[in-house]
C-alpha cells in the first residue's frame, strides 16, 4: 500500500501539466489566501476594537459558538446550491464564490477570537503605565496592545488558516480544483493510490503553511513579548512580567 | 424543510442515530485516552513539551486527509465507518491531552496541601482530589472536541460512510437546498444535545460548586 503511494508520488507525469500536483498546490493555495486574507481584513480591527474598548463581546461569543457549530459541509453545499446557479459564463467561477464565502465564514471566528483574546490578556498595569506616559487611546492600542497581543493574533490566523486549507480540500467536492481533487477523483476511479497520495500532500501543505506562519510568528513578535531575548540583550528584562503574563493568558 | 423531513423520516432518524454514534463514540474513546497521558504529562516535565507539540501536530492534519490515509495505514476499507471513529479519537485526544494536562495542573496550592495533610496519596489522590477539581475544564475541552466531531462527521459524507452529512451529499447531487438546510439544524441540534449531555455530567461530577454558588 506505502509502496503504491510512493509510486504514484514519484511518476514524474504526475508532476506536471493541469492536473499536476504543482498545479493543485497553488490554486489550493490561492483558495486559502484570499479567504484568510480577507478574513483578517474584516475581523481582525473588530477583533481589536472589540479588545480595547471591551464594548460588543457579545460577537465574539456568538461568532465563536455559533458559527463553530456549524458543519462546513453543509455551509458549503448550502452556499454552492444558493449561489451557483445566478452566476453565468465564466466556468470556475459558479463555485468559486461560493466557496470562497464559506472559507471566509470559518477563518472568520479563529481570528477574531484571537484578536480580542491578545488584547484583553494585556495587563491592566501595562496598559495604564502607557496612558500614564501619556498616550492616547489609538497609541495604546497601536504600541502597546497590538505588540503584547502579536503572540496570540497570530496563532488565531495560524488555526483559521489550517482550518480554511483543509475546508478547501473539500471544495474538489463541489467540482472546484485544488489537492482534493486527487482524493474525488481518486475515489470515483476507484485508484486509492492516488487518493491516499492527495490526502499525504494536503496534510504536507498544513505542516508547511503552519511551519512558515510559526517563523513569521518568531520574527514578527518582540523578544521583550516572546521571552526569548539573549543574555547580552539583558536590558530587555524589564520586559520580563508583561512576556510571563502573557504566556500565561495563552 | 419539515416537509422533507417528514417524508424522509425514518432514513433522516437512521442517519442522526449513525451520526450520533460516530461523534459521540471517539468523545468517550478520547477522554479514556487522553485522561492517563495528560496525567503523565503533569508528573515529568520533560513529557509535557513533547507531547502538547505532537497533539499540536496532529491537530493539522485536515480531516478529509485522516480518513483517506487511516484505511492505508490500519488495512481498513475506505467507506469503514471504522476510519472515521480512529480519526475523531485521534483529534479528541490532541485536544484533551494538553485540556487535562493543564487541568490537574490546576488544583490550588491549599486544596493540595490539605489532600496531602488528611493523607491522600498516589491513585486515590487522583481520582478523590485532583481529577474532580479538573472536571470544569475538562468538560470545557469535551465540548469543543463535541462541536468539531459533530462538523467533522460530516465531512466523511463526501467519501461516502452514511450519516447526515448524506443529507449535504444528496443536496448537492439535486442541487436541492431543503435537505440541507434540514441536515444543518439537526447537525447543530445533535451539537446542542452533546453539549447539554457534558454540562450536566459536569453539573453531577461537581456537586460542591453547585453549593459555592447558592
Amino acid at each position: 500500500m506505502i509502496g503504491e503511494v510512493a509510486q504514484w508520488l514519484t511518476t514524474s507525469e504526475h508532476w506536471s501539466g493541469p492536473d499536476g500536483v504543482p498545479r493543485h498546490v497553488v490554486e489550493h493555495l490561492q483558495y486559502s489566501l484570499v479567504a484568510v486574507l480577507i478574513a483578517v481584513a474584516v475581523a481582525l480591527p473588530v477583533g481589536l476594537l472589540i479588545g480595547h474598548t471591551g464594548r460588543g463581546t457579545f460577537v465574539i461569543v456568538f461568532t465563536a459558538n455559533g458559527l463553530r457549530a456549524l458543519p462546513t459541509l453543509g455551509l458549503l453545499v448550502f452556499f454552492v446550491v444558493l449561489i451557483s446557479p445566478h452566476i453565468h459564463g465564466r466556468g470556475e467561477a459558479a463555485y468559486l464564490v461560493p466557496t470562497e464565502i464559506v472559507l471566509v465564514l470559518i477563518a472568520v471566528p479563529a481570528v477574531l477570537s484571537g484578536a480580542y483574546a491578545g488584547v484583553q490578556a494585556v495587563p491592566a498595569d501595562t496598559r495604564d503605565a502607557a496612558r500614564g506616559m501619556g498616550m492616547l487611546g489609538r497609541q495604546v492600542l497601536v504600541h502597546v496592545e497590538v505588540p503584547c497581543a502579536l503572540p496570540l493574533i497570530i496563532s488565531g490566523i495560524r488555526s483559521a488558516a489550517l482550518q480554511v486549507i483543509a475546508t478547501a480540500t473539500i471544495g474538489a467536492y463541489v467540482s472546484l480544483g485544488g489537492l482534493g481533487r486527487f482524493i474525488f477523483d481518486g475515489l470515483s476511479a476507484h485508484d486509492y493510490p492516488q487518493m491516499a497520495a492527495g490526502a499525504l500532500l494536503v496534510a504536507l501543505l498544513a505542516l508547511a503553511v503552519d511551519l512558515t506562519l510559526a517563523g513569521v510568528q518568531r520574527l514578527v513578535v518582540s523578544p521583550g513579548v516572546s521571552g526569548r531575548y539573549s543574555r547580552r540583550a539583558g536590558t530587555a528584562a524589564g520586559a520580563a512580567p508583561v512576556a510571563a503574563s502573557v504566556r500565561q493568558a495563552s | 424543510m419539515i416537509d422533507y423531513f417528514t417524508a424522509h423520516r425514518d432514513e433522516i432518524l437512521g442517519w442522526l442515530g449513525w451520526h450520533a454514534r460516530l461523534a459521540g463514540l471517539p468523545l468517550v474513546l478520547g477522554l479514556a485516552i487522553a485522561l492517563p497521558l495528560g496525567w503523565l504529562a503533569r508528573r515529568s516535565r520533560w513529557i509535557y513539551p513533547p507531547m502538547v507539540s505532537a497533539a499540536g501536530l496532529l491537530y493539522t492534519i485536515p480531516s478529509l486527509a485522516l480518513f483517506v490515509i487511516l484505511p492505508g495505514i490500519l488495512h481498513t476499507r475506505i467507506l469503514d465507518p471504522v476510519n472515521v471513529v480512529v480519526a475523531l479519537t485521534v483529534y479528541t485526544v490532541a485536544l484533551l491531552v494538553r485540556v487535562v494536562a493543564d487541568g490537574l495542573g490546576a488544583v490550588p496550592a491549599d486544596v493540595a496541601l490539605a489532600a496531602t495533610a488528611m493523607g491522600y496519596r498516589g491513585f486515590q489522590r487522583f481520582f478523590g482530589v485532583d481529577l474532580p477539581i479538573a472536571v470544569p475544564v475538562i468538560a470545557a475541552g469535551l465540548r469543543v472536541a463535541a462541536v468539531s466531531n459533530v462538523s467533522l462527521v460530516a465531512v466523511a459524507a463526501t467519501i461516502g460512510v452514511p450519516q447526515l452529512g448524506q443529507l449535504f451529499t444528496t443536496g448537492f447531487q439535486l442541487a436541492y437546498q431543503v435537505p440541507v438546510l434540514d441536515g444543518i439544524v439537526l447537525c447543530l441540534l445533535l451539537a446542542f444535545g452533546f453539549d447539554v449531555l457534558i454540562l450536566l455530567a459536569a453539573r453531577l461530577l461537581t456537586p460542591w460548586r453547585r453549593a459555592v454558588s447558592r
